[in-house]
């Protein structure tokens, strides 16, 4: 575990960045988690990927996998990978503040 | 943070259900962390790849201890179709892609998918004669170019 400062907010992440409580998370603080992943501008794509994250985490209690985003969230897998190239399901949820979501497909 | 995996090259050798799944899910998984993935079919493997066989992918019931069938049981005609649907109809429950559609998915990864040169000698096949995911057909020296400064899996 370790704390970083997230715009202007201190927050407790995992070894590997991700969020240890979503509560702690805001929409402010997307663009400075993007950016750490290497995305420097967030298109529309990525926005609507980034609030399919968080509700689906809401209502499900996890994040979907590359597999499940592909056929929900309205972005084809082709499109996820050209969004976040690092790993779409992975990326996203850091930025979403959400936990890495599990899944072997 | 310690060392990390940042490429793989997975081959892909027999024909069967649970030949060729272990591979396609550990490519896709590794695309998913965001490895750079690569896949080699070679032998019966190509099966996966193959336009018109990889529909057609079924488990072994002879010599397939796994199973835990009686012995005499495996030949039967007709059990291996039988476990090939039963297995089929598992896996769609648990959303775990055909084998086409997985193919079509890893390609979308962006993973790179290639046939084995002696292979496609081997049984007569030309390049026609697999999916259009497929990237190209190559030697096996290409095959270690391609997998440069990353690891092998040979499954």
């Amino acid at each position: 575990m370790a704390t970083k400062t997230v715009a202007g907010r201190s927050v407790e992440v995992t070894d590997e960045g991700f969020f240890e409580s979503p509560e702690s998370w805001t929409e402010a603080m997307v663009p400075e988690l993007a950016r750490e992943e290497g995305i420097d501008e967030l298109t529309e794509k990525h926005w609507m990927v980034i609030r399919f994250m968080r509700q689906e985490f809401q209502q499900k209690g996890s994040g979907p996998t590359v597999r499940a985003l592909g056929k929900t969230s309205g972005v084809s897998v082709k499109e996820l990978y050209q969004l976040f190239p690092k790993g779409p399901a992975k990326v996203a949820a850091k930025v979403a503040g959400i936990p890495k979501p599990r899944g072997c497909i | 943070m310690s060392a990390s995996i940042e490429k793989v090259s997975i081959v892909i050798s027999k024909g069967s259900i649970d030949g060729i799944y272990p591979g396609l899910i550990m490519a896709n998984g590794a695309r998913a962390e965001g490895i750079d993935a690569n896949l080699f079919f070679t032998f019966f493997g190509l099966d996966a790849i193959h336009k018109k066989r990889q529909r057609s992918i079924k488990i072994a019931t002879v010599g397939n201890p796994g199973l835990h069938l009686p012995t005499w049981l495996g030949g039967v005609p007709g059990i291996s179709a039988a476990m090939t649907k039963y297995m089929n109809t598992k896996m769609a429950k648990l959303d775990i892609p055909s084998v086409p559609a997985f193919v079509e998915m890893i390609s979308d990864t962006g993973a790179g998918l290639y046939g084995c040169q002696a292979s496609v000698d081997l049984f007569g096949f030309t390049k026609d004669d697999f999916v259009e995911q497929v990237d190209s057909i190559i030697t096996v020296g290409e095959f270690y170019d391609i997998s440069a400064g990353g690891q092998i899996i040979f499954t």
